[in-house]
């Protein structure tokens, strides 16, 4: 059984009273301790800068040409905080409540209610920045009630709030870059965890325009490196966004949590081809306006704006009247699946549902509608030729976040001692499901407020060590690792390119473990991808050498993670034989076809140990309990 | 507010003693700054001078008298006789060295930006032919100048004998077809030259308020049309015979 | 559609590059410009050629990282559009496309269609910031800030820091982009006490890798963002007093 280390004592003063039991590095004493960042997104870009600021000696590392076009970048509603400012009634404990309850009880209460504690910070600490949230006429700060929630707390900044958080945090580490106290490398990835004596001593790394492969120690390493959704292949995450990070950790140790807690967006643009690369999302914001539909016979003909009223089918307001188009994220996506698995689909490959906002525009005037969505509406007119003033748009659900990650204590380290997850690459916080508006607080919650204080805690009995020295035996192994996969896949000359694969495997991965998840599927899955892994093994194709810039062989290892990682997901959806968040299993449903949780075998977290190629890995499991929340099916009825 | 606010490095910002002029100089930004000054000074030399040679029109008496005054006239119970004239020459003489040396100096910086200019040709949405040939155009224009003033002032050049009224210059000059074509083509370079160079400066100069924006183009625009369309008349008007 | 292309290929840093030609054919309307690109290079490996190397990442226009020069303008012939957002409708049936990575002494070319554009990043360490520790900001409320000066500064913010002004800049100077900031970190009362220092650090970073500017406007015609060159001018303005108030100072 894993321990999270959960401090006791009522949750208010939880994170309170820990910080002042903690141990503490004295200021002087801070330079004497390297730490290691790899990743420079939200997470990876607070927790440098505010690492560097505290006075340790930080070299913070993205495989990205420059820190500030990490993949949180792209986020586009906002970010949720416990402020209050509208006096509607929110509070740190509605913020923890709602996000528990929207992870579908899969999170750690204690973590939860942290993240809601601090996010009042984040939000001051990112106007302090300058980060030019929206404003009313008074000067104040603007809210929105986003993905449903019943309060005003969302902090938006036009629809480029992840672009504008994530410079905040860029600026914040070009700073300390400038004060001297971040080295920052771009421009290499990451490819190995060194561990000596049980504990985390440094990471290998490949320059992507040099391919030069270099080692680096430090006291702790901290990863920071985002999420796997990519392992769809077709997902709304950004092309170079991968796992391999994390995975390469998880084979050197650290347990890797509810891998197949993935988030499926509802609102992306259905795909136009097969040949599309990647997805995008249309911000979740346009469900407060626009109508979901799809036409009542499936051999439709009419040009939609012709369908009338009787023959549309608006079938998420008449299944959950009191939510209507703002159920949680997995409700709409699944409801969607079902329609266009019904035949319902529309598009020239009936492969989306309309949300339309003709009533919207009749009600609210074209201007206004204009005012609030005009960006999304521009961008969805760029991608699909088609005006969304006059024709109403098309959405389908897409691969977006993942829940899962590497699994982690209070403290956000991993089963590695002295290696730290946090963002979207730990497991924590958003349990089965997790709500809008609420990763980019949690990134810059561990970034900026968690894990500059934890992980003094693990450093400070350390005072005096020096950071292992890369000549270390165990670096030459984690070195010759690297070096010979790389010549590897130089080697193979097979037939079929490294986007070949990853389009199949991607393939296996959404059927079967994809919005609906059920026994054989699992089991089909389970039985294709390991022989699709072999076939990438023998007849990939990278052409080119290693000594230049080479995407393919970046992609290469990419891949050939998602592999093993597509195995422990499907091993993970398997084994968890209950609905909850955005895992729907079949077998686990209700008379109407909702996700039917089992809280008796499943309120636990399924933390999955390595144990080599081939061969099972090893489930361990953290219990959750909730003392402050009631369990409930969740009903949107 | 507990706001921390670090303090910039003193050393770092360069020496304090300086003058404001020459720190500006320094940089590249300082140095368009002094370029647009200068280019204001000439703005009103040539609106004024071309305002003045219209009293070619009204015939040799009134714009011999005309240039009279200029040398000798202009706030002589100030100034010693000449002495304006002289004073003005000196602006036009310090604002032509800064304008020209930042010119090529600045180039040449664009140049070295650009080593490797693209394979491919360019498609041009908004930089026009004026803006991307100023150096060529200041470069006429200076040429010009140059030879305007062995024609005019010294009489070097002149095709008129010596001691000939100024009046008499300028219609000697301007009855050689080929000179009368060189200032019809170095005043067209000087209108484009300013068509780019009047709208530019403002925002130089970081003059700039979204309210009269618009009218920074008309500006530039009615500027260049009133100058160069005066100072074209005077050659055309002395080949037709209007002048003569 | 069919198309012809002309891509400049280039090894390495120091490798002289070249035009090669090679025919997109096949190509749906709808895909995307790079997923065109894709297209070419699945064939180019099927061939055993090595494939085109060109940056991306987020496509959908908000990274920053892609770019290039098609048809000789930055990111392509779409306005207020980068070139991942870019689709193949615009283009026609039969035509050339010539593709050019973006060049600038201060973005050297790393491979074929890649450049290194670090020096945006210098600049930004020059001085592309507010200097406030982590958690020692006051409640987020009690700085007020006007609409108007809210909404500038995230007009200004809102610039992905792709290069496309300096690679459409004649002069190859990178003002928009320094101005950008500038403009959003001096428009609001939080970036205030260090307005004038930022201003010159930023600039002088800037010179030391562009070129300077004469207004011609092609940087802002070629901005996905749409950013204005009239945040030049307010850092031109900006700048003069920067100097004057540092001698008055003295
Ligand atoms: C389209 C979209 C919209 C979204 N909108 C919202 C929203 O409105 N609100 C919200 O709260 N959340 C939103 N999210 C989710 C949120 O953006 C992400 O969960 C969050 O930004 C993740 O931040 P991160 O710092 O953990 O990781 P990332 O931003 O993904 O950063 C990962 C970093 O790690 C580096 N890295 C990774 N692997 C390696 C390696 N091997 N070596 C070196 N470096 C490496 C990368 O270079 C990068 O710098 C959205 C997500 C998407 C896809
Ligand atoms: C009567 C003569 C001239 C006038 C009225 C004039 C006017 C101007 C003006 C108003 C500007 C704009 C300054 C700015 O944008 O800040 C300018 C710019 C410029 N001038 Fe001149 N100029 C004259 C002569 C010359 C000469 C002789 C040269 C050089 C050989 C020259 C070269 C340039 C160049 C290269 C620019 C830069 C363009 C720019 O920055 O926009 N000019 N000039
Ligand atoms: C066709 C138009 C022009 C005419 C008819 C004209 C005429 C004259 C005359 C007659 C003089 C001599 C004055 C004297 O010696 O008493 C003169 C001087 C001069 N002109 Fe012009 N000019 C013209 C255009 C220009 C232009 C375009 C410029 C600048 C760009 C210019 C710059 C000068 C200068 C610098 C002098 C010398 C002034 C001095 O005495 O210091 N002129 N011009
Ligand atoms: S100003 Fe525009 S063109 Fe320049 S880097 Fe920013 S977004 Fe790109
Ligand atoms: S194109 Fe270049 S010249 Fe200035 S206005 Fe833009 S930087
Ligand atoms: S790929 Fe991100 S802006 Fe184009």
């Amino acid at each position: 059984m894993l321990d999270a280390k959960t401090p006791e004592g009522p949750i208010e003063t939880k994170w309170e009273n820990h910080k002042f039991d903690m141990k503490l590095v004295n200021p002087a004493n801070k330079r004497k301790f390297e730490i290691i960042v790899v990743g420079t997104g939200l997470a990876g870009a607070s927790a440098a800068a505010t690492l560097g600021e505290l006075g340790y000696r930080v070299k913070a590392f993205t495989y990205h040409d420059s820190a500030r076009r990490a993949h949180s970048i792209a986020a586009q509603g906002g970010i949720n905080a416990a402020k209050n400012y509208h006096s509607d009634g929110d509070s740190i404990f509605r913020l923890f409540y709602d996000t528990v309850k929207g992870g579908d009880y899969r999170s750690r209460e204690a973590n939860v209610y942290r993240l809601a504690e601090v996010s009042n910070n984040i939000i001051d600490q990112c106007v302090a920045q300058g980060v030019p949230f929206a404003r009313e006429y008074g000067g104040l700060l603007d809210n929105r009630s986003f993905g449903g929630a019943q309060v005003s707390r969302t902090f938006y900044a036009r629809g480029q709030t992840g672009q504008q958080l994530l410079l905040g945090a860029y600026q914040a580490l070009s700073r300390q870059v400038k004060a001297g106290t971040v080295e920052l490398h771009t421009g290499l990835e990451m490819l190995d965890v060194v561990v000596v004596d049980g504990k985390a001593a440094g990471i290998i790394v490949r320059d992507l325009n040099t391919g030069e492969i270099s080692r680096h120690s430090a006291h702790a390493v901290v990863l920071g490196t985002g999420g796997y959704s990519n392992a769809f292949y077709l997902s709304t995450m950004a092309m170079s966004s991968n796992v391999t990070a994390a995975w390469r950790a998880h084979r050197k140790g650290a347990f890797f949590a509810n891998p197949c807690f993935t988030q499926i967006h509802p609102t992306a643009i259905p795909s136009s081809d097969e040949f599309q690369s990647k997805l995008t999302l249309m911000s979740e914001s346009l469900r407060n306006d626009g109508r979901i539909w799809v036409p009542k016979d499936p051999d439709e003909t009419r040009a939609p704006g012709d369908i009338p009223e009787e023959d549309r089918d608006y079938y998420l307001e008449v299944k959950y009247p009191a939510f209507g188009n703002l159920v949680p994220r997995d409700v709409a996506s699944r409801n969607a699946k079902t329609q266009v698995d019904a035949g319902k689909g529309v598009g020239p490959l009936k492969n989306g549902v309309f949300l339309d906002f003709a009533d919207a525009i009749g009600r609210l005037g074209r201007d206004a509608v204009a005012d609030k969505y005009g960006n999304l509406f521009e961008m969805y007119e760029r991608i699909t030729g088609e005006d969304p003033y006059q024709v109403p748009m098309r959405i389908y659900p897409a691969p977006h976040y993942t829940m899962g990650g590497l699994w982690v204590d209070y403290h956000l380290q991993t089963t590695i001692p002295g290696l730290f997850a946090i963002g979207e690459a730990n497991f924590s916080d958003h349990g089965a499901n997790r709500l809008g508006a609420s990763a980019l607080m949690q990134g810059l919650a561990d970034g900026y407020f968690v894990l500059p204080y934890t992980i003094g805690d693990y450093l400070a009995p350390q005072l005096g060590s020096t950071p292992v020295d890369t000549s270390a035996s165990e670096f030459d192994q984690a070195e010759a690792d690297v070096k010979a996969q790389v010549d590897r896949f130089l080697a193979t000359n097979g037939t079929r390119s490294v986007d070949w694969f990853h389009r199949e495997l991607g393939k296996i991965l959404w059927d079967h473990c994809g919005m609906e998840r059920s026994e054989a599927g699992l089991e089909k899955a389970l039985s294709e991808i390991p022989a699709l892994r072999e076939e990438f093994e023998q007849d990939v194709r990278v052409l080119g050498s290693a000594e230049t810039l080479n995407s393919s062989l970046e992609k290469a290892g990419r891949v050939a993670d998602f592999f093993e990682l597509a195995e422990l997901m499907c091993r993970d959806a398997l084994t968890r034989r209950e609905s909850c968040g955005g895992h729907f299993r079949v077998e686990s449903q209700t008379e109407e076809g909702e996700a039917l949780r089992d809280d008796d075998d499943f309120a636990h977290v399924s933390a999955w140990e390595w144990t080599g190629q081939g061969s099972e890995p090893v489930e361990h499991r953290e219990p959750l309990e909730f003392e402050y929340v009631k369990l409930t099916q969740r009903s949107y009825k | 507010m507990a706001t921390k606010v670090s303090h910039g490095d003193d050393a770092a910002t360069g020496s304090r003693r300086t003058p404001f002029l020459v720190e500006l100089y320094r940089s590249a930004l300082g140095k368009k700054y002094l370029m647009a000054i200068s280019g204001i000074v000439f703005m009103g030399y040539v609106l004024a001078h071309m305002l003045g040679n219209l009293k070619l029109y009204q015939g040799p008496e009134e714009f011999n008298k005309y240039a009279e005054f200029l040398r000798e006239g202009l706030l002589t119970p100030i100034l010693p006789e000449s002495g304006m004239l002289n004073l003005l020459r000196l602006v036009l003489l310090v604002s032509l060295v800064v304008h020209v040396v930042a010119a090529v100096q600045l180039t040449r910086m664009n140049k070295q930006a650009r080593p490797e200019s693209y394979r491919s040709k360019r498609d041009y949405v908004a930089a026009d032919f004026a803006s991307r040939t100023m150096i060529w155009t200041g470069t006429i224009v200076l040429l010009f100048v140059a030879y305007h003033l062995a024609d005019l002032t010294w009489g070097w050049v002149n095709p008129a004998e010596a001691g000939a009224t100024v009046y008499d210059k300028v219609v000697a000059s301007f009855s050689v077809p080929a000179v009368a074509a060189f200032y019809l083509v170095a005043n067209l370079a000087l209108g484009v030259h300013l068509y780019h160079g009047v709208w530019s400066l403002f925002q130089s100069l970081g003059i700039n308020n979204r309210r009269f924006n618009h009218w920074r183009r008309a500006l530039a625009v009615g500027f260049t049309v009133v100058v160069v369309g005066g100072n074209l008349s005077f050659p055309i008007a002395v080949q037709v015979g209007l002048i003569s | 559609m069919n198309l012809t292309l002309r891509v400049w290929r280039q090894a390495g840093p120091d490798a002289p590059g070249r035009f090669e030609t090679y025919e997109a054919t096949d190509i749906s309307p709808d895909s995307s410009f790079l997923e065109m690109l894709d297209l070419v290079n699945e064939d180019l490996i099927g061939q055993g050629e090595e494939p085109i190397e060109f940056m991306h990442d987020c496509r959908e226009g908000i990274c920053g990282t892609c770019g290039m020069m098609i048809n000789g303008r930055a990111h392509g012939p779409q306005s207020m559009t980068a070139t991942c957002q870019l689709h193949m409708r615009t283009f026609q049936d039969g035509d050339e496309l010539v593709l050019e990575p973006w060049r600038a002494s201060g973005f050297p070319i790393v491979k074929d269609l890649v450049v290194d554009r670090s020096a945006f990043d210098r600049i930004i360490e020059a001085g592309g910031y507010i200097s406030i520790d982590t958690g020692s900001a006051p409640d987020a409320n009690l700085i007020p800030v006007a609409k108007q000066d809210a909404d500038l500064a995230m007009d200004a913010a809102a610039c992905i820091g792709c290069g496309a002004c300096v690679a459409a800049c004649p002069n190859g100077a990178g003002q928009l982009f320094t101005s950008a900031k500038l403009a959003q970190l001096n428009t609001l009362p939080q970036g205030q006490p260090e307005r004038y220092e930022r201003t010159e650090a930023m600039v002088e970073v800037m010179e030391e890798h562009f070129g300077s500017c004469t207004n011609m406007g092609e940087c802002e015609a070629a901005c996905p963002k749409g950013i204005s060159i009239d945040f030049i001018a307010m850092m031109n303005r900006d700048y003069r007093k920067a100097k004057f108030r540092n001698r008055r100072s003295a």
